[in-house]
């Protein structure tokens, strides 16, 4: 079954870009093709000018369902990804300890996935993506298994988190507010086989608080724009 | 223990803190005063359709204890135990290993799966009783029969369950380490082993409950040795009590043996159930 058609996207350094459109459009597999985790049938993904096939250490992966060990406590889960590379324990507990808190989870680094709540599991497997200090960060609907208040502070902290961070994020969504909240770049998808319809680059003021920039004009007109382009994908 | 919702801080609080009680205090303890309130029930009715009596070969409960403590301690349980051990922690050793590693191997491999999972299913299908005979043709009456029955009976349900755990590991777990460049070993080892751990320690369960069929079968259908014997013997003179106290104490050893295991793998492999 072919679900991607004729894409031919960059991603810019240090920004969000934000990959939207109605479900089944293969926003995920677009995801998952440049994580390489899923071969392409024809293309080629390029991190940095070099061409890359399957998973890289310079790409890190954000999972939909958190993807966590359920037997690690958060300590070895955001350590995960470093224990694999080899790394000794100390140095890299120590790493894991400094992204734990960034995300906002100090104090809970002995704690198994099952005491924590959907919205700080998923602050898990941030801080797992961060902590390899990769260039690119994939991040799969991470929010889509979190409830919504939750949902809302997550993303004021993930805004935070892109300006302190300065790495390339690649978001996928179907939620059009969380997108234009979010994202730098917008990239609509249109239906399966997946296309590029149409980038749009909202033209928010990110400095503002966030209740300001959820009120803001340019904000509500930019989500009810690519409301009114998606609308005729939706049956 | 649950509490309702309203009972702390609410002024509409329905149980105003009190002193502990006796009640209370054994209240606290349910789940354990349940259990032993159920085996009690139990030896009350044996007891009691052991007066009646519902027949001649049927001891009293009381009966059957008084066998058992003298066959304690007397020594003849202790050297019957010595004997019908070895077969069964032989063969479920050899069953463990063997079964855990052939059910990775099959859960990870589509052709091992396709070489040697056949085998296992129908040897968990088939009746081992009637292949104990065959067994005794081929392999004779000494330990080396009693062994193989233990495994016929273990191998499979040990081996069948490794190898669903392990096919049925979380794909997401394994995606996650694959884009961490996790290796093939890696990703086994700390990812699919652990999160089969639980289906097959329960196989482990299922094939250690199985072997104590096995041996208990070899005892009695090959020759007469351990606690095989003592059923046999105890029988064919009509000791009753002893002979039931012979039943009775391996089922005993069984469940205490399966609840070890089961505390073991909560130790040592699940360290987030043992919290809340």
């Amino acid at each position: 079954m072919e679900a991607l058609r004729g894409i031919d996207l960059d991603f810019p350094t240090g920004r969000l870009t934000t990959l939207l459109g109605p479900s089944g459009c293969g926003k995920t597999t677009l995801l998952k093709i440049i994580a390489g985790l899923i071969p392409a049938s024809a293309g080629e993904v390029r991190v940095n000018g070099r061409v890359v096939t399957g998973p890289g250490p310079e790409r890190a992966f954000v999972f939909q369902d958190f993807a966590l060990m359920p037997w690690a406590t958060v300590l070895r889960n955001v350590a995960f990804g470093l224990e694999l590379k080899g790394m000794g324990k100390d140095e890299r507990q120590s790493i894991a300890r400094r992204y734990i808190a960034e995300v906002g989870l100090s104090g809970f680094e002995n704690k198994y996935p099952h005491e924590l709540s959907g919205g700080m599991r998923q602050r898990v497997g941030l801080a797992r993506a961060f902590a390899v200090n990769a260039d690119v960060l994939l991040l799969d609907e991470p929010f889509s298994a979190v409830d919504e208040q939750n949902r809302r502070k997550f993303q004021e902290d993930l805004l935070r988190l892109v300006a302190l961070e300065k790495k390339t994020f690649i978001f996928v969504t179907h939620s059009i507010e969380e997108a234009v909240y979010c994202s730098d770049r917008i990239v609509i998808l249109s239906r399966r086989p997946g296309r590029v319809a149409e980038i749009i680059e909202p033209q928010i003021d990110r400095s503002a608080p966030p209740d300001a920039i959820r009120r803001d004009q340019g904000y509500l007109d930019t989500v009810e724009e690519i409301w009114q382009g998606l609308k005729r994908y939706v049956d | 223990m649950a509490l309702p919702a309203h009972a702390n801080g609410s002024s509409r609080a329905v149980h105003p803190p009190e002193a502990p009680t006796v009640w209370g205090k054994l209240m606290e303890h349910r789940p354990a005063l349940w259990r032993a309130a159920s085996v009690g029930l139990f030896f009350l009715a044996w007891e009691i359709a052991g007066r009646v009596p519902i027949s001649y070969a049927f001891p009293t409960f009381l009966e059957t204890l008084r066998a058992f403590v003298a066959m304690l301690l007397d020594g003849s349980l202790l050297a019957a135990y010595g004997q019908t051990l070895q077969p069964l922690v032989i063969g479920i050793a050899v069953s463990a290993l063997l079964g855990v590693g052939l059910g990775i191997v099959m859960g990870l491999s589509r052709f091992a799966e396709w070489l040697v999972a056949p085998v296992f299913i129908v040897l968990q299908a088939a009746p081992m009783a009637a292949l104990i005979p065959l067994i005794t043709f081929v392999y004779g009456i000494g330990l080396l029969a009693k062994t193989l029955a233990v495994i016929m009976l273990a191998l499979p349900v040990i081996a069948l369950n490794g190898y669903k755990a392990v096919r049925n590991a979380n794909p997401s777990l394994v995606a996650m380490c694959r884009s961490f460049q996790g290796t093939r070993w890696q990703t086994v080892t700390r990812v699919i082993i652990p999160d089969a751990s639980p289906v097959i320690f329960a196989g482990l369960r299922l094939g250690l409950a199985a072997g104590f069929i096995g041996v208990i079968l070899a005892e009695l259908l090959i020759t007469p040795t351990g606690i095989g014997d003592l059923i046999t013997y105890h029988r064919s003179v009509a000791d009753y009590p002893e002979m039931y106290a012979a039943v009775v104490s391996i089922i005993l050893v069984s469940t205490l043996t399966l609840a070890a295991l089961e505390a073991f793998e909560l130790r040592v492999l699940r360290p987030e159930k043992r919290t809340s």
